[in-house]
């Protein structure tokens, strides 16, 4: 029964110190827990909603139409010259999976306090699983783009330009990418609250302020030249915009910019993994 | 392998009260303004150490059962919680050469909109199992529950004993060689709890290192042959549970009693002092009791004031703190006469002798209160736990029935039965 068991494995309780704050080796161990969290965040979600996953297609579209109103219609932004409707939904594309991971992980501690209190298992598989489960409703997103794309390419002029360019191809690092920026964030939002709980409330206005200053109701190229690369600091924006320039042949795509941004998600996401492993530590002394 | 299986060096956890609990942003910042104004921290907000547990080093073997005995505060939790990472020590270290599983609660990790099937699995890798282990023993969990109807139903339309019985279903089938159990046996029902203690005693004899916390004194005794007592934090015992329980139940650790049948000192005020306390069983002091002997509680006290009116009063407390009865020395409560209970007393000393009849308690541990009272109203002294007892089975009530005795009493009662067609 126990064959599995190596008869050298020891585990060793002391004050942990250092920065790596995970063991790879535990966390392959308890690779069926992800698949059982994901497994429960899945089959629990919808559970009593009248529309269940259908509120993936029905969210982004309501937001790209109040955006359509308001910052198209109203407003007269530009759109780098791509018809509204499709300029919103491929930006909300790229904002809402990190929109949705912020907030599925930023509370991490404070919500699984009574779990984390009564069993150890590495606290990493928590904050990753609901990174991965995410997903699930990006895809649905990522599908309802697709079929509004296409129409616009086969039904409007639109489609008479436009191609549809090998750099589709770089959509999933783009994703991963808005997910380590999003994970990243929700480490810090997690250690900062399980200290400060009144942080909790700040969660929604950080995640809508965010927006805002990202380009996403806006292009990149109507911030003055010389001001972008301030804007670039925000790591989102470059997951914005180049996923337009990936799927939509639009807006402004630079290496500098880009790896500026890339610079920014490691230094946020692994200051987090840092932050995180501290804190889960000892938080259950502070419950 | 010869090295022990649990290996526990100097391990120390401090809290810091004061600090304790999360607090709000505000406080800090208000705290931190005051601290630039030159005004020291307020006073609640002091920070104090506390040292939950401190310096405790021990050592078990593979396949031991150890109990770890202590009051309310001594530490016990604490300890379960450093040996299962749940929070890390302040000082010191310890090795587990094995899986742990953790079963401080009853269905850790369930999801009440999982039906019971899915939560034996969540539940089962949140405690360290992989799934092919859960498959393996699935069926083995579900009739140990009895469950098999119910197994496709989200468990929030379960019944709370359907629960908790799953839960340990769960926790009982999981394939770790050393558990920590904190009083997970304290729900349920008394089949349920008898069906628990039996399979946590066919666990123990598969090899499996079990560490275990309760109250319920009987329980430990029942189930570990060996444990570990803590008293505020530090070890203060190790070796044979009966002779630790014993300890235990005695007179805090600094009672100047040198057997536990026996309390010598004074304690009162200026009207009257208690200055002994001794337990009798046929006329020597002894605190082990035969079931079918009378026990005498003998309390030597001291008169300071003339016509106080005294009486003394006898509380017992069996080995779970329950109060068995408390029997004062006053006219109209008692089966004799007294010629002194609540009496005017002239100065001087008095032996008051109240007696525990023979074949009135069960077998078990138990203690005396001791109280000395003026007018029946204002108390004088009163000592916790001075003196306390174990009652043996003879057997001299078992010629017939040979089982677990219920019942906090175990009085010769009186029966008759009549034909009635």
């Amino acid at each position: 029964m126990m064959s599995d068991i190596n008869p050298n494995f020891e585990i060793h309780i002391r004050k942990r110190k250092g920065l790596i704050p995970f063991d790879i080796q535990e966390l392959k161990r308890y690779k069926d827990l992800l698949v059982l969290l994901l497994y429960r965040d899945f089959s629990s979600r919808y559970k009593q909603t009248v529309l269940g996953p259908a509120w993936y297609v029905i969210q982004p579209l309501i937001q790209t139409l109040v955006f359509t109103v308001i910052f198209g219609k109203v407003a007269q932004m530009p759109t780098d010259g791509l018809p509204p409707l499709l300029f919103y939904l491929a930006g909300l594309l790229a904002w809402n999976y990190h929109a949705t991971v912020l907030q599925a992980t930023g509370n991490t501690f404070q919500v699984n306090a009574n779990l984390f209190g009564k069993v150890y298992f590495p606290r990493l598989i928590v904050p990753f699983s609901a990174t991965i489960s995410q997903l699930i409703g990006w895809v649905i997103q990522f599908f309802t783009f697709v079929v509004i794309y296409t129409y616009y390419m086969t039904m409007t002029p639109f489609g008479k330009e436009a191609v549809i360019s090998w750099n589709a191809l770089f959509l999933p690092l783009i994703i991963i990418q808005a997910g380590m920026i999003g994970l990243g964030t929700g480490f810090w939002l997690s250690a900062l609250t399980a200290k400060y709980r009144d942080l909790q409330h700040i969660q929604q206005f950080l995640v809508q302020i965010w927006m805002y200053i990202t380009p996403l109701v806006y292009p990149l190229s109507m911030i003055p030249e010389k001001w972008q690369w301030l804007a670039i600091l925000n790591p989102m924006s470059m997951v914005v915009e180049s996923l337009k320039v990936c799927l939509l042949n639009a807006g402004s795509f630079n290496l500098q910019y880009m790896l500026l941004s890339l610079l920014v998600t490691f230094l946020l996401f692994f200051s987090g993994l840092v932050l995180f492993g501290k804190v889960e530590r000892t938080f259950v002394d502070t419950v | 392998m010869n090295k022990p299986i649990i290996e526990v060096s100097n391990l120390g956890k401090c809290y810091r009260l004061g600090e304790l609990g999360a607090k709000s942003l505000r406080d800090e910042l208000t705290q931190l303004a005051g601290r630039l104004k030159g005004n020291r921290a307020p006073e609640r907000n002091r920070i104090t150490d506390f040292w939950a547990v401190r310096d405790v080093s021990f050592q078990v073997k593979k396949g031991d059962v150890i109990g770890i005995i202590g009051k309310n505060g001594a530490g016990k939790s604490t300890l379960l919680k450093l040996l299962s990472r749940i929070t890390e020590p302040t000082e010191g270290e310890a090795f587990i050469r094995g899986r742990v599983a953790s079963l401080l609660e009853v269905g850790t990790g369930f999801h009440p909109e999982l039906t019971g099937r899915d939560n034996i699995y969540l539940s089962g890798t949140i405690l360290g199992m992989s799934r092919r282990e859960i498959k393996e023993r699935f069926d083995e969990i579900v009739s140990f529950a009895g469950i098999e109807k119910h197994i496709d139903t989200p468990v929030k339309r379960y019944s709370s004993g359907m629960y908790v019985r799953l839960g340990f279903a769960v926790a009982a089938h999981l394939n770790s060689e050393i558990l920590l159990v904190d009083e997970v046996l304290a729900v349920g029902d008394v089949t349920y709890r008898k069906q628990c203690i039996e399979k946590m005693k066919s666990l123990a004899k598969e090899g499996r290192t079990i560490f275990f916390v309760s109250h319920q004194l009987d329980v430990l005794s029942n189930l570990c042959p060996r444990s570990i007592r803590l008293h505020k934090g530090e070890l203060t015992g190790e070796g044979d549970t009966e002779d630790l329980i014993q300890d235990y139940l005695k007179k805090d650790d600094d009672s100047n009693s040198s057997s536990d049948s026996i309390w010598e000192g004074s304690e009162g005020d200026d009207i009257a002092k208690i200055e002994s306390v001794k337990l009798k069983a046929n006329d020597v002091p002894s605190d082990n009791v035969d079931i079918d002997l009378p026990i005498d509680v003998e309390i030597g006290y001291r008169c300071l004031k003339d016509s106080a009116r005294l009486n003394a009063s006898v509380i017992l407390n069996n080995s779970l703190g329950a109060k068995v009865f408390s029997s004062p020395n006053l006219p109209s409560a008692i089966s004799s006469e007294d010629q002194w209970g609540y009496q005017p007393h002239s100065k001087g000393t008095y032996v008051s002798r109240m007696t525990i009849p023979a074949n009135f308690l069960n077998d078990g541990l138990y203690s005396c209160d001791i109280c000395l009272s003026t007018d029946a109203s204002h108390t004088n002294s009163y000592i916790e736990s001075a003196v306390s007892f174990t009652v043996h089975d003879t057997g001299s009530m078992r010629k017939e029935f040979q089982h677990a005795w219920w019942g906090i009493l175990r009085p010769k009662m009186h029966w008759k039965t009549e034909k009635t067609d």
